[in-house]
């Protein structure tokens, strides 16, 4: 294995709301509870889960663009989650996010090259205007726009358009690290498959890592090296991604993969169909976090909290009768 | 990289004055009318056919003539050279007070919204507490307090203001803090001033200058109701208000000093409200070709 990027651990972030004058205190919303998870320079580790399970909070956590409440980061080497908000400002440079709004993430009132050239004025003042409007023109260049477009507003262009030229401002300043939050995911079919090519393209050039948060198990299989499956603010599974699609051991992974659509229609699947709904992240189970919608639920699933097992080769999932496809996935 | 991205054609965008003014007659009226009041303000001394403080006993209550074309007042003066004059108070308390509110007001807001925690929380509690005085009441409070006079009255008026124009900037900060392009700037490394001054400002000027140009009309007239209660422009200097005020014991005798500022009242606070409008539409990024 390839050196260590980025370490987290015991990660965790509770949002709690303001105390209220009367009443009870309110307990809050644990978005993530006690994550743990390394990743290599130049791997990419997808992060899938349904809406609401933490998935985006922790990829803020890892740039402290959110607060943890608990747990720590290590990039580099460096302990991100105890530097002052000066000292975290310059290890900025070496960390970046794509967001997954290309149109809310572009301010309308800034024209491209603003836009881009923005990271360059913070950590390259010494720049003069041409010179960082070269650099930005080369930018625009590598993510397959024209140069010629640097004087515009981020109106004027498509939702591929603009998820290129804020994917152009995350890499101006060459980081080794980026959180990739759902970067295709609110566009169209079409134009997700270039964005995920073009975000492929660079990581090969310039060999950064990706903690690529979607949830599109297919775009998820096309790319990433490792997945890791969380439910509920906790990872359930995490693994290479060979062995998360061939072999998941978790019920909840199980149950992920067989909803995912085929594209082989005469391919017959068993769809695990999941009682109930998510519980409120605010009256999180105890226990295991999923044991009120687990076909496996037994009684140490609702007091006993089931540790990441090792079950393979940097293979690990979080349920106390974790076996290799332990439903039928073919009837 | 070859990846084939149809180049936008490219189009000369509107400047901002011709998105302000295109295709619409209302708007260049209004236009008009407050480029012209703006020279008549200026040009008062050249303009007005007589001294708007001279009083003769033999003219009083004159209706319009040749000499006086809006006729006289109860002491003489000429209504005319009275109104022209009186712009000149009018439109600086118009234009300062919203002015010197929008400043302040812009700040604690903004402040209030970004910084959050126990600075927001005195800020708007503070604010609450002023809003839940009737503007004109806060003003004859602090006008009462300070005395009258015609530049505390600029101050008061805009220390009415601040509240309103604090909490648009307060409430817009917040939902432009939310925006993930504020999140990008904070991703990137710049520090909050640097935030503050290039994405959120920009960001909420549209309803800030919209509040502006509301108030602008407000001020006047509320200039107009200080006057109006002897707090405002003092006698014998004369302003649309105090005209007003003076000319309503003897409505009967000569309506045409009412008649007279009541009409550049409202034609000029219309003017101000067609343009608050028009601003909101050029100023917003989503309508601009």
């Amino acid at each position: 294995m390839a050196e260590t990027l980025l370490r987290a651990e015991g990660l965790g972030k509770t949002f709690s709301s303001a105390g209220r004058l009367f009443g009870k205190s309110d307990p809050g919303v644990r978005a993530v509870d006690d994550v743990s998870f390394e990743i290599a320079r130049g791997e990419t580790l997808a992060v899938v889960g349904e809406s609401g399970c933490g998935k985006s909070t922790l990829g803020r956590l890892l740039l402290r663009l959110i607060e943890p409440t608990s747990g720590t980061v290590h990039l580099d080497g460096v302990n991100v989650t105890e530097l002052s908000r000066r000292d975290m400002r310059a290890v900025r440079a070496n960390a970046q996010i794509i967001f997954q709004d290309p149109y809310g993430s572009l301010s309308p009132r800034r024209r491209v090259g603003e836009i881009v050239g923005e990271p360059f004025e913070v950590f390259e003042p010494s720049l003069n205007r041409t010179q960082r409007r070269d650099k930005v023109a080369t930018l625009l260049e590598q993510v397959g726009l024209s140069s010629a477009i640097m004087d515009k507003f981020p109106r004027q262009f498509s939702g591929g358009q603009r998820q290129r030229i804020g994917i152009a401002r995350a890499i101006a300043l060459n980081p080794s690290f980026i959180v990739a939050d759902e970067p295709v995911s609110a566009l169209d079919v079409s134009v997700q498959a270039q964005i995920v090519n073009l975000l492929q393209d660079l990581q090969e050039e310039r060999g950064f890592s990706y903690f690529f948060v979607a949830h599109d198990l297919a775009v998820v299989r096309h790319f990433a090296d490792r997945v890791m499956v969380m439910y509920l603010g906790r990872v359930v599974e995490i693994g290479p991604k060979r062995a998360i699609y061939d072999t998941p051991h978790h019920p909840y992974t199980q149950a992920l993969l067989s909803a995912a659509p085929q594209p082989d229609p005469h391919r017959k699947t068993q769809r695990i169909v999941l009682k109930g709904d998510v519980p409120s992240p605010r009256r999180i189970p105890p226990g295991c976090h999923f044991h009120t919608r687990c076909p496996l639920a037994q009684d140490i699933c609702r007091v006993e909290r089931p540790p990441l097992r090792s079950i393979g080769d940097a293979h690990q999932a979080a349920c106390h009768f974790a076996v290799p496809n332990p439903i039928p996935l073919s009837s | 990289m070859s990846l084939a991205v149809p180049t936008v054609p490219v189009v000369r965008s509107p400047n901002f004055l011709q998105t302000l003014f295109t295709g619409n007659l209302a708007v260049t009226a209004a236009g008009v009318v407050i480029m012209i009041m703006v020279l008549v303000a200026i040009f008062a001394p050249f303009l007005a056919p007589m001294d708007p403080l001279t009083q003769s006993v033999f003219k009083i209550n004159q209706y319009p003539s040749m000499e006086h074309w809006l006729g006289t007042d109860q002491f003489g003066r000429d209504v005319l050279s009275r109104l022209i004059f009186g712009s000149r108070n009018s439109l600086i308390v118009g234009l300062v007070s919203p002015v010197i509110a929008a400043v302040i007001g812009t700040i604690l807001g903004v402040v209030a919204g970004y910084y959050g925690g126990i600075v927001d929380r005195l800020l708007t509690r503070l604010n609450d507490a002023m809003l839940s005085f009737p503007e004109l009441l806060l003003a004859i409070m602090i006008a009462s307090v300070l005395g009258g006079g015609f530049w505390n009255v600029v101050g008061v008026i805009a220390v009415a203001f601040i509240p309103g124009f604090a909490r648009v900037a307060r409430a817009s900060t917040l939902s432009v803090v939310q925006e993930p392009y504020v999140e990008a700037a904070v991703a990137v490394g710049l520090s909050s001033p640097r935030i503050i001054i290039r994405h959120v400002l920009p960001n909420i000027a549209a309803p800030i200058m919209v509040l502006l140009t509301l108030w602008v009309a407000s001020a006047i007239r509320l200039e107009a109701s200080l006057s109006f209660l002897g707090l405002g422009t003092q006698p014998p200097a004369a302003s649309w208000g105090n005209i007003i005020r003076d000319a309503l014991s003897n409505i009967f005798g000569s309506p045409w000093p009412i008649i007279g500022a009541g009409l550049l009242i409202t034609v000029v606070v219309l003017s101000f409200n067609v343009m608050g409008d028009a601003l909101r539409d050029a100023l917003d990024p989503e309508t601009q070709s």
